[in-house]
């Protein structure tokens, strides 16, 4: 038992490193890599922001659909604070930038933690009202306040602030993809220790039967409010890195598709699996870019095969969707998360031809 | 447990694969075609295409420091959307195209002229009118007039022509509709008074319905309405304003120059009034004369109406100038290409064009052109010094 | 503002609010049954536009309109057959997103097949002829469009009340588990509300892209929310709640609007959604259930 446990740590050293390894090779050509770079950034962002969906979804069961909105909260806090000061009055062309705030600047970091805590901030706020409120009544409040939210950015009222319908652009993009990744990881790293506290058991409990866990003791609003809080501040947090990734934003960014983009990822990756979110967030940004060449005519011979043209693409991509959702309702990963023991027991498994059926461990 | 297993092996092996695959050619220029082909402005973005194709078959090579190269277009689609243009300006970047032309659209501009300038690869906008795309940033330029100058243009002819009050309608949280709704404002007040415009209104992307915007500006009865926005609104919007009685004459910016509208707006875009780029009615060098002729062809071919998109013209010019740049500096690298772009001097289709500090063509003349029985009409050259 | 101005806004009102009316009711008759925000409603609605863009190219509207209506029944019923029913007995939240997929995929079909370009509406004869009564000038659609919704509400009331069928919704609305028990073929009621969601999306189709004029791949997202809003605001599962919601929404978003406030036009949809929901979670005509909040 002892080696197994000694296998599994050197495995996971060994995938690290080689993951890292990676990076550092791609980070030698930028250039040549860049596309490959962009892409794994982009996924490590979005990785944030899932397991952030996963965290209330997934392991508190409140349906939020409000992911753009908090996540451009996020990205206007970097923004306004990282923008080279002497690069604003060029981008405020129109209305010019706010006095106060036009002398403030910040590096990444403390930018992007604020950044955060706008969103929990506005989260508190909105969770206040809402929480109460059940499933889809609440998905489509929270949806609601996320076009509230855009709405507002994008006003010709908060035009000194948000530049308003012109965007903010010239924000320092990251150097090396180490940093978004690194962050990522922290994020990621840290809600899967609050899932695993006595406050995620609690999460869990609400999930499975609000009146039961209220029975238990447990602070209903309390915990909900808490789950929406923390989820929105790391969802801050990733729209901030979008806006690091991104170098210039506008509101058109933040519409509702995002939101449907994560929602994507995490029903691919399984409802209330981290992993099962960071590989979708994968995924979900890669395969985009793979089926690309639905969108191009495709020649076998002289023969033009019918079909392959600009926007097959997505319709393939939402088909498949479809199919994860109706045939393989609970993901990839279901709710269980990666390990070592289950790439084994694969191993082992199979040759026994003992099928571990794919519904195990349902809790619907 | 199974499935999904094999799901993530397979899942290992294709992120394998997507890591090792490169590509390499010798004796080719690549030219990285940046432009939308789906989402709002798809069809846009699909007529810049189309010059910059037709572009490259009628300079299909060119012969620099002693050899010959093949001119290759490398075309993604930026899907009108800020984050897909990130993916896909990187991917042109490591794609280690020599140049690129693009995109209709300011913004996705703006998102994309950050990586450009970072790769040190020289970019040459075609109808991105917004100042910003090329301000702060020297490794973009491009062929087309700007916002401000459109704006100040529009506000003269609306002037000129015994305009006394105007009302103004954008898009909100578009910088295009926005910005040249503004510059448009800034100059009409200029020259009519500070009471001049008696009416602004926004909408949202995707609004549907505008009679609410439209009923106020009825209430102000000005003599014009200037609404610059994209394709999709613009039939909505003239029919709208149209049915409710509303009978001044509306008057747009660039985007207006696009059949679908008259198609979809009928009858009621008669006396629509709109500033473009070109006429190919007029064609003023000699590469616009032998442009008129072959691209006609070359739309037809492509099963598309026989009327030229200004949008084309400019993106054949964007071709024309780096293929100038690029013979000038006697070299394909892309640092000496943009060096070059800076001195390079030539006739377009579109006019003379050389660039200014800021990488904009020097351009003091718009058309301005009229919808008359279903076609669009040249009516008067502006010139603004 | 002058009364005119006035009037002419609360003409445009009423007449958005009468086609925003016709659709809530298909998302109330569905949430009451199923449960289930039908988020592929919108796009339903959206693709009944392209329908009679197709259907008017090679026939004359008499025969289109008929066209357009199977059409999108035939549409409503294969999305719940093909997205809805092998999901009955999954939790909530996959049928919801089962429903947002299936909105995502009709939009991406919409793109694939029609091009993201918006798509001029055919004029039906008659309905745009534009009316002059003083210095209000509005096309005969407009004011066509909250009688017809009256009209049909009408109908569809006294159909639910004194019909069978009628009856069979209403039973499996209270309790579905029951009325299964009690020998109703809960599948067939499913089905017969699609079509008549699907019925009325079709009919508002037709009155709001007449009056609109043009379609693209997007025009059924917002007005698709907008239209659940108003189902909740008047109760949902309540058809007459459902009416008198589109026709709040559609006035007040008109006057939003018209006032100045088009930023927040959206955003008042929401947040009158949101003050519902805590203050009288039945909505205006709803019935209590307990469930809901």
């Amino acid at each position: 038992m002892d080696k197994k446990k000694l296998l599994k740590i050197i495995l996971t050293a060994l995938v690290t490193a080689a993951f890292l390894f990676l990076l550092f090779y791609y980070e030698q050509d930028k250039r040549k890599n860049g596309h490959a770079l962009s892409i794994l950034e982009r996924s490590a962002i979005y990785a944030v922001v899932a397991v952030a969906m996963n965290m209330l979804t997934g392991f508190t069961g409140l349906f939020s659909l409000g992911q753009a909105g908090f996540m451009a909260l996020g990205a206007y806090t970097v923004g306004i604070l990282t923008i080279p000061l002497e690069a604003r009055q060029n981008i405020y062309y129109i209305s010019g930038m706010n006095e106060t705030l036009a002398s403030w600047h910040m590096p990444f970091i403390p930018a992007m933690i604020i950044g955060g805590l706008v969103a929990a901030v506005s989260a508190a706020l909105i969770g206040a009202l809402i929480l109460k409120l059940k499933s889809d009544y609440l998905a489509i409040a929270t949806l609601g306040f996320s076009e509230v939210i855009r709405a507002i950015i994008a006003s010709p009222q908060f035009d000194r602030i948000t530049n308003g319908s012109y965007g903010l652009k010239k924000i320092p993009r990251f150097d090396t993809i180490f940093i978004p990744v690194i962050i990522s990881a922290i994020c990621i790293l840290l809600m899967v220790l609050l899932i695993r506290s006595s406050y995620g058991r609690a999460f869990k409990a609400i999930r499975e039967d609000e009146t039961a866990a209220e029975a238990m003791g447990i602070n209903l609003f309390k915990h909900k409010e808490l789950s929406f809080v923390i989820s929105s501040f790391f969802t801050g947090i990733a729209g901030g890195m979008l806006a690091g990734y991104m170098g210039s934003i506008d509101s058109g960014t933040f519409r509702i598709t995002l939101t449907y983009d994560i929602l994507l990822i995490v029903v691919l990756g399984g409802l209330g699996s981290v992993t099962g979110s960071i590989l979708g967030s994968f995924l979900v940004t890669a395969g985009r870019e793979w089926l690309r060449f639905f969108d191009e005519p495709l020649f076998i011979g002289s023969w033009q095969v019918p079909l392959f043209r600009t926007g097959f693409r997505m319709v393939v991509f939402s088909l498949l969707l479809m199919l994860v959702v109706l045939f393989y309702r609970r993901g990839i990963m279901g709710d269980r998360e990666f390990s070592w023991d289950m790439i084994f027991r694969f191993f082992t498994k199979r040759r026994k031809k003992v099928e571990i059926s794919s519904q195990g461990g349902s809790h619907d | 447990m199974r499935k999904s297993s094999i799901l993530v092996f397979v899942l290992m092996l294709v992120v394998l694969f997507a890591a090792f695959s490169t590509v390499a050619a010798q004796d080719v220029v690549t030219i990285g075609v940046f432009q939308p082909q789906t989402g709002e402005n798809g069809g846009g973005g699909f007529q810049e295409v189309l010059g910059t194709r037709y572009a490259n078959t009628v300079y299909p090579t060119i012969e620099v420091g002693g050899k010959t190269y093949t001119i290759q277009l490398y075309e993604v689609d930026n899907k009108s959307d800020k984050t897909e243009a990130v993916t896909a300006a990187q991917n042109l970047v490591s794609k280690n195209v020599n140049a690129v032309i693009g995109s209709y659209g300011s913004g996705v501009s703006i998102a994309a002229g950050a990586i450009f300038e970072e790769a040190q690869i020289p970019a040459m906008g075609a109808s991105c009118t917004n100042p910003q795309v090329t301000l702060g940033n020297d490794y973009y330029f491009r062929v087309a007039f700007l916002d401000p100058f459109q704006g100040t243009v529009m506000a003269n002819y609306a002037f000129q022509n015994g305009a006394k009050t105007a009302a103004v309608i954008t898009q909100l949280g578009d910088d295009y509709s926005s910005g040249l709704g503004k510059f448009f404002v800034d100059a009409f007040v200029k020259l009519a008074g500070e009471k001049a415009v008696v009416s602004q209104e926004q909408f949202q992307t995707n609004q549907t319905d505008f009679k609410a915007i439209l009923g106020n500006i009825k209430a102000t009865n000005p003599d014009v309405i200037f609404a610059p926005s994209s394709i999709t609104t613009a039939p909505l919007i003239i029919k709208q304003a149209r049915e409710m009685g509303i009978t001044a004459k509306i008057m747009a910016g660039d985007t207006w120059e696009n059949v679908t509208i008259i198609e979809n707006a009928g009858k009621d875009a008669e006396g629509v009034v709109l500033s473009t780029f070109y006429d190919e009615a007029d064609p003023s060098t000699e590469e616009s004369a032998k442009f008129v002729e072959g691209f006609k062809k070359y739309l037809v071919e492509n099963n598309q109406p026989d009327i030229i998109p200004a949008v084309s013209a400019l993106s054949y010019d964007a071709y024309l100038a780096i293929y100038n740049a690029m013979k000038l500096a006697d070299s394909v690298d892309p640092v000496a290409i943009r060096d070059a772009l800076v001195n390079t001097e030539f006739d377009g289709v579109t006019g003379h064009i050389f660039f200014d500090e800021n990488g904009d063509a020097v351009k003091n003349m718009a058309v301005i052109k009229v919808i008359e029985n279903g076609e669009f009409k040249f009516l008067q050259n502006v010139t603004i010094e | 503002m002058s009364l005119v101005t006035i009037l002419q806004h609360t003409l445009t009102g009423v007449s958005l609010g009468g086609a925003y009316a016709l659709i809530a009711i298909g998302y109330t008759m569905v949430y009451g049954i199923l449960r289930l925000i039908n988020f592929a409603h919108g796009e339903l609605f959206m693709m009944a536009g392209y329908f009679m863009i197709f259907a008017m190219a090679s026939f004359p509207w008499y025969l289109s309109v008929p066209i357009v209506i199977i059409g999108t029944i035939v549409l409503g019923v294969v999305i719940e057959e093909l997205a809805y029913k092998p999901l009955r007995s999954a939790p909530r939240t996959s049928i919801m997103i089962s429903a947002i997929g299936v909105s995502y995929l009709l939009q991406n079909l919409a793109t694939y097949l029609f091009t993201a370009l918006p798509r001029g509406y055919p004029e039906l004869p008659y309905l745009k002829k534009v009316f002059q009564i003083g210095d209000l000038s509005s096309s005969l659609v407009t004011f066509l469009t909250p009688v017809i919704t009256i009209v049909l509400v009408f109908l569809l009331m006294q159909m639910i009340n004194q019909t069978k069928i009628g009856m069979a919704i209403r039973a499996v609305a209270k309790d579905f588990e029951t009325s299964q028990l009690m020998g109703i073929q809960i599948n067939n009621v499913i089905i017969f509300t699609f079509v008549i969601g699907s019925f009325l999306a079709a009919i508002g189709s037709i009155l709001y892209f007449t009056d609109r004029m043009s379609v693209n791949p997007f025009s059924g997202s917002l007005p698709g929310l907008k239209c659940f809003v108003a189902a909740v605001l008047g109760g949902i599962g309540s058809i007459p709640g459902a009416m008198v919601g589109g026709f709040i929404l559609g006035v007040g978003e008109t006057f939003m609007v018209a006032l100045g406030f088009s930023t927040f036009s959206d955003a008042f949809t929401f947040l009158l959604l949101v003050a519902m929901l805590l203050f009288k979670p039945t909505g205006l005509f709803g019935e209590k259930i307990a469930e809901k909040v």
